[in-house]
């Protein structure tokens, strides 16, 4: 399996009076097409790792590896042109902007990296929000869709730019048994069936064993990872 | 639409009325910007235009920059001795061969120039005395230097030349003698002489103290009454650019020997009463921008704090913090733009509304509208003024913005 995503002795630590370590000495490596699932308890720096992973929080020293490039040395401009053309984010409380309609926050990023004409980007928008089951919701803004729906919006806009890793934290903490089986099938299908990287912090057991792998953190180590 | 642009308009209607007032503020700005600019260079304009019109460009007076030494001190320059109570050479006061002198700049191209003998005299009729400056001038020289012509409510100045004894008063200080055209009056000078003239013009400049103290006669006939023969004591020159007039004063001093004063220089103080005039008045209008800037630094600020979950998403998606701050920036430019289209729409107005208003200065006997200017110019620098406000006040927030760190705001956000 080609690697996408390394961590190389990552730690990251909060300055201030009393330094805060987050994440301790952290090395992996996810393959390309994997379901990697990152449980632990709270407070235990599983979601810090999570934005280390997704180029969100910069390292207090280690190196973060995506798609063969060290991203140690990367400016603030450079980060953000990589997590927009190949990362994808998903979070616990979807963050759709809320004045925006459904069809316009997934076209959000494909607007932002402009490789596509607004008719391609309209387009396939449409196309991966009708996938999501969706397609009848496309000029609805956020507050009038439930949950569940919402956060099927956040990994349409997610995937808007087809990026290599989707990295998504606590996707279904907000959601109910039902939509947080739907959120997890979904995200199952984006690895196994489209063959991108994903990577989920989540607390749901039965979320977690969805995936091909689950790495336990504990005190901002890993503790497992199998 | 660009997106940075899209995403701003949403964030000025999510907060309606704030952004409203916010452009309300900038636009009444510039409103008042450019009603007060038009106002004051209006004024000045007008001021400069009565100037030049009617004031001559340069006067050659019967005066030295620098008085000339007197015989004496010629005589003994640099001796031991110094000689004190000194009587100065006695002459008739007056410009010493005015008529060379006039030819001389006659000569010059675009110069129009007209010898004058002013004094004091008194104008006496029924029991009333009033004293007045007579100008004794050469009418058909005269009507190339002034437009006094122009101001005749009846007869001419031409009228003095076919009647030798003919005066001519403003309508003002005929109305205070009881006077009219063709009634005789007599004039007394300093001299003791006392002559009878009548009455062949009236006119009417609307400034009461010309109306009221100037008179005009044939220059003989003033020569005569002042007892200054073959004097003038003032050359009033017009020319075809009034702004060349500081340059060629100064050439036509350095020839003739007299004091040459261009119009400039005997306005020095006015002038720079007006410069100061318009910084004080650019200051407090400007002012107003300024105050109409913090509101939108208010608003902006406001969306700042209120979108911060929303500058964190559009970060972690890949908008650089540049993206972010243009957002901003825009929202700043749409209020200071759209503000100022509604601002200038307004200072039309209110120029317009101004420009029909009548007023009565002190020492003007008519209503005159107020003088407002239009110009390009001052809407430009209105609205410049504003966007650099609108800009300045956006500034900071923005900046705030594009600091936003993503994480910062989605830790908080999940736990």
């Amino acid at each position: 399996m080609t690697e996408v995503l390394r961590a190389e002795r990552v730690t990251r630590v909060l300055p201030g009076a009393i330094p805060v370590t987050l994440v301790r000495d952290v090395s992996l490596s996810i393959g390309r097409g994997e379901f990697v699932s990152i449980q632990g308890p709270s407070g235990s720096g599983k979601s810090s790792l999570l934005y280390l992973l997704g180029l969100l929080d910069s390292p207090s020293a280690g190196k973060v590896w995506l798609d063969g490039v060290d991203t140690s040395a990367f400016g603030e401009d450079e980060l953000a042109e990589v997590r927009l053309e190949k990362l994808g984010f998903v979070f616990q409380f979807h963050f759709l902007l809320p004045e925006f309609t459904v069809l316009e926050n997934v076209m959000l990023p494909m607007a932002r990296l402009g490789r596509l004409s607004p008719e391609e980007r309209s387009e396939r928008a449409e196309t991966l929000i009708a996938d999501l089951g969706l397609g009848d919701q496309l000029r609805k803004r956020p507050d009038q869709l439930s949950g569940g729906q919402r956060q099927r919006v956040a990994i349409a806009r997610a995937m808007a730019n087809e990026p290599l890793v989707i990295l998504a934290d606590e996707p279904t903490g907000n959601l109910d048994t039902a939509a947080s089986a739907n959120v997890q099938q979904i995200l199952s299908r984006v690895a196994h069936d489209l063959n991108r990287t994903v990577v989920a912090v989540t607390h749901d057991s039965d979320f977690a064993r969805a995936g091909d792998r689950i790495i336990r953190i504990v005190d901002g180590r890993i503790e497992s990872d199998g | 639409m660009p997106l940075g642009l899209r995403i701003a308009l949403v964030h000025l209607t999510s907060r309606r009325r704030q952004s409203l007032m916010s452009l309300l503020g900038i636009a009444l700005g510039v409103a008042f910007f450019m009603a007060v600019s038009s106002l004051m260079r209006g004024s000045e304009r007008d001021f400069i235009e009565r100037l030049v019109d009617s004031a001559p460009h340069i006067t050659v007076s019967d005066e030295f920059r620098t008085l000339p030494p007197q015989p004496v001190t010629l005589a003994y320059s640099g001796g031991a001795v110094a000689l004190h109570g000194l009587k100065p050479k006695t002459e008739t006061r007056g410009i010493r061969g005015y008529r060379q002198k006039l030819a001389f700049i006659a000569d010059m191209p675009g110069v129009r120039v007209a010898p004058v003998l002013s004094g004091q005299a008194i104008l006496t009729f029924a029991g009333k005395e009033q004293g007045v400056t007579i100008n004794g001038v050469v009418p058909e020289l005269m009507a190339g230097v002034s437009d006094i012509d122009e101001k005749f409510v009846a007869g001419s100045l031409d009228a003095l030349s076919a009647d030798p004894n003919g005066i001519v008063i403003g309508r003002a200080l005929a109305r205070k003698l009881y006077l009219d055209m063709g009634d005789s009056l007599n004039i007394s000078s300093p001299t003791g002489l006392v002559r009878t003239v009548k009455i062949v013009g009236l006119f009417e400049t609307g400034t009461s103290a010309v109306d009221e103290n100037q008179a005009y006669v044939l220059l003989k006939r003033a020569q005569a009454l002042l007892g200054r023969t073959n004097r003038a004591n003032r050359l009033v020159i017009q020319l075809d650019d009034p702004y060349a007039a500081r340059e060629l004063a100064t050439a036509i001093e350095s020839q003739v020997g007299y004091r040459a004063q261009s119009w400039q220089e005997a306005s020095e103080n006015l002038m720079s009463v007006l410069l100061i005039r318009n910084i004080i008045m650019y200051s407090v209008v400007s002012a107003i921008l300024v105050v109409a800037a913090f509101g939108i630094f208010n608003v902006i600020s406001t969306v700042v704090m209120e979108k911060r979950r929303d500058i964190a998403i559009l970060k972690s998606i890949g908008f650089h913090a540049k993206d972010v701050r243009r957002i901003f920036l825009a929202e700043g430019a749409i209020i200071g733009g759209a503000g100022s289209l509604l601002g200038i729409a307004l200072g039309y107005g209110l120029i317009a509304a101004l420009g029909v208003v009548k007023i009565h200065p002190p020492g003007v006997s008519q209503a005159v509208n107020m003088p407002v200017y239009w110009g390009i110019d001052q809407i430009l620098m209105g609205v410049a003024f504003a966007m650099i406000s609108a800009a300045g006040a956006a500034y900071l927030p923005a900046r705030k913005a594009g600091r936003v760190h993503p994480v910062d705001i989605l830790r908080g956000g999940m736990t």
